[in-house]
């Protein structure tokens, strides 16, 4: 569907090339930092027959803007046109203006109708070209190809993976609160191209991603009966998971797909419990006389962190992935719930319930190191960006409003609301796609 | 017929504070309703006292079909015991009844754990019932977490009134 290849450094022309000048001299972000100044970075506009080079364009500044790192500039700033995307720019125009990065392309229609869409991105005050690359796809997927290139743009200047060709599905909800419709929706992570998964005729909650990003799994009332389900998202498939004596809830994928983890609930408790989905043997992980529930792997498979109220309110514990070993891990004021490993394996996010307020924190799988990104009246369920340093979570107004998304940076800065059409929770955020 | 239409008239007892819920269900009810004969024409006539004996209507609005909870709690209150007796003797008596309890949470927890939460209020309401002698075979139970609020506000009040478990003759579950 979408084929990439690199291009060879154009700045070759120049002889600038052989300056291998090495790649920690050229312009660069530094993420862990907090509130850093977003790298200003000129996106001009790709050289194109019709006003597909500008609407690629301004999709890949969108994602670079509301990432918080990079402040893309003003076109009207800009003094050089660039016509010719193959001729190295005058890096002296961009450097005046201040533009520290500079991407040109260029988009055409190839003979047989496919796009052929190529970008480069330069250093203005190295005056080298720091990456070039070009890709083949179908002309309806311009918006993916605008943000692979944003994505390679970001990796190229942070160091990190970029996460801006993603979807998120989530719950898009409608109608007064004592009537509530829902029903899962799926967008792009700039939420655009967003529809309906499901009708409004049943509850639906907490649907996340596969890790091929071709399935969900979530929690459905259909008929009366609350149970787990899997769709399939190419072909609107769907089955409930497994065949459990009650009410089973809170589903994820295991990191290998394999795997559905759940928790099904038995009078008065809820305990862990694993389908494989091949053999479809279920295999149970908790004992407990309590609320075991919310399980997330460790991004290796081996741990799972889930959230019990055994010890009397609602922690955070960890254990092994065949339910060996179950340490609590939270021991702050208040109550944990809703944790979810990060794809970096390195910190676990949750929601907090502390003086009559709701924060979304993370904490290292140890327990130690907890930082609170958020707080106030509701924020719930967080998930997290492929690349580990974005987390989106759910905002609950008081009184008769609904939720809506919000997106926050690791560092606790940069907090933006993700737009929908109408109420949304229960976000979940794909996995990247090699 | 009348296991349909009755059950709205008797939410709408305790629904009729609020003008909004009221109208909803006004137009639910007509909507339903709209050839049946004893239809009601106006909230005023949806009295206490016209509820027959044994049907769902009496026991909506004669005995109670819900009770509540303290915040994060699944114990049985006494006010809620005594609902509770009440409904265990109606229950007995008319026998033919097999009931649901859904059991509901307020909003001020995360979604799956409240979904756990109703589940224990709901548990916690069929073992008191079944120790007062209605038999477990008539009982289903079903969670609906921090879903369906009746109560939409924002203060302690009104999320009073969302911990509930509510006894539904017939209905769902498992």
């Amino acid at each position: 569907m979408l084929r990439r290849t690199f291009l060879h450094s154009a700045a070759g022309l120049t002889g600038l090339a052989a300056a291998a000048t090495p790649a920690w001299a050229l312009v660069e972000i530094n993420v862990n930092k907090g509130n850093v100044e977003p790298l200003p970075i000129a996106v001009t506009d790709f050289v194109s027959s019709g006003d597909l080079g500008t609407k690629i364009t301004d999709v890949i500044a969108a994602d670079l803007k509301r990432s918080g790192l990079f402040a893309p500039v003003s076109k009207q700033a800009f003094i050089e046109k660039i016509s010719n995307p193959d001729q190295p720019p005058r890096f002296e125009d961009w450097k005046v203006i201040n533009a520290q990065a500079l991407v040109t392309g260029r988009v055409t229609q190839e003979g047989d109708g496919r796009l052929r869409a190529e970008f480069r991105l330069w250093d203005t005050f190295a005056g080298q070209q720091m990456t070039g690359q070009q890709f083949y796809t179908q002309p309806e997927n311009w918006r993916r190809v605008a943000h692979i290139i944003a994505d390679a743009i970001y990796e190229r200047i942070t160091g990190e993976k970029g996460y801006f060709d993603t979807r998120v599905v989530y719950v898009a909800e409608s109608g007064p609160k004592n009537a509530r419709k829902r029903q899962l929706a799926i967008m792009d992570q700039d939420g655009a191209n967003a529809r309906a998964l499901t009708n409004s005729n049943d509850i639906v909650l907490t649907p996340r991603f596969s890790p091929s990003r071709q399935e969900i799994t979530y929690m459905s009332f259909e008929g009366q009966q609350p149970r787990v389900y899997l769709l399939q998202l190419e072909t609107g498939q769907r089955e409930v998971v497994g065949n459990f004596p009650g009410m089973t809830f809170a589903p994820r994928f295991s990191p290998d797909g394999q795997r559905v983890i759940m928790s099904l609930q038995q009078d008065g408790n809820a305990n862990i419990y694993t389908m494989d989905l091949r053999s479809r043997t279920t295999t149970r992980l908790t004992s407990t006389a309590a609320i075991d529930t919310g399980p997330s792997y460790s991004p290796d498979g081996s741990q799972i962190v889930f959230e019990s109220d055994r010890g009397g309110r609602q922690q955070l514990y960890v254990m092994g992935a065949d339910g060996s070993g179950q340490n609590r891990i939270s021991f702050g004021d208040g109550s944990y719930s809703t944790p979810v490993w990060s794809p970096r394996g390195d910190l676990i996010a949750f929601t907090k319930q502390s003086g009559g307020k709701f924060s979304i924190g993370v904490m290292k799988p140890d327990g130690s190191g907890e930082r609170i990104l958020t707080t106030g009246f509701h924020n719930e369920g967080p998930t997290w960006a492929p690349n580990g340093r974005v987390l989106m979570f759910f905002r609950q107004p008081a009184g008769s409003g609904g939720p809506q998304l919000y997106s926050i940076d690791l560092t606790g800065y940069n907090e933006q609301q993700v737009q929908t059409a109408g109420y949304a929770s229960d976000p979940a955020w794909s996995p990247l796609l090699e | 017929m009348s296991r349909t239409e009755v059950p709205a008239a008797g939410r709408m007892q305790t629904l009729a504070r609020n003008p909004a819920i009221l109208a909803l269900f006004m137009g639910l009810a007509l909507a339903g309703c709209a050839n049946k004969k004893n239809m009601p024409n106006s909230a005023g006539e949806l009295g206490l006292n016209n509820a027959t004996p044994g049907s769902t209507q009496d026991f909506t609005v004669n005995v109670g079909d819900r009770i509540f909870f303290d915040t994060d709690s699944t114990s049985i209150r006494a006010d809620a015991a005594a609902t509770l007796d009440k409904q265990a003797q109606w229950l007995q008596r008319y026998s033919n009844y097999a009931i649901t309890i859904e059991g509901h949470a307020d909003e001020r927890g995360t979604r799956e754990y409240n979904l756990a939460l109703g589940a224990r209020r709901a548990t916690a309401t069929k073992q008191y019932l079944a120790s007062r002698g209605v038999p477990a075979g008539r009982m289903k139970t079903i969670s609906y977490g921090k879903e369906k609020p009746v109560a939409v506000c924002d203060d302690i009040s009104c999320w009073s009134q969302n911990r509930r478990a509510v006894t539904v003759l017939g209905g769902a579950g498992m």
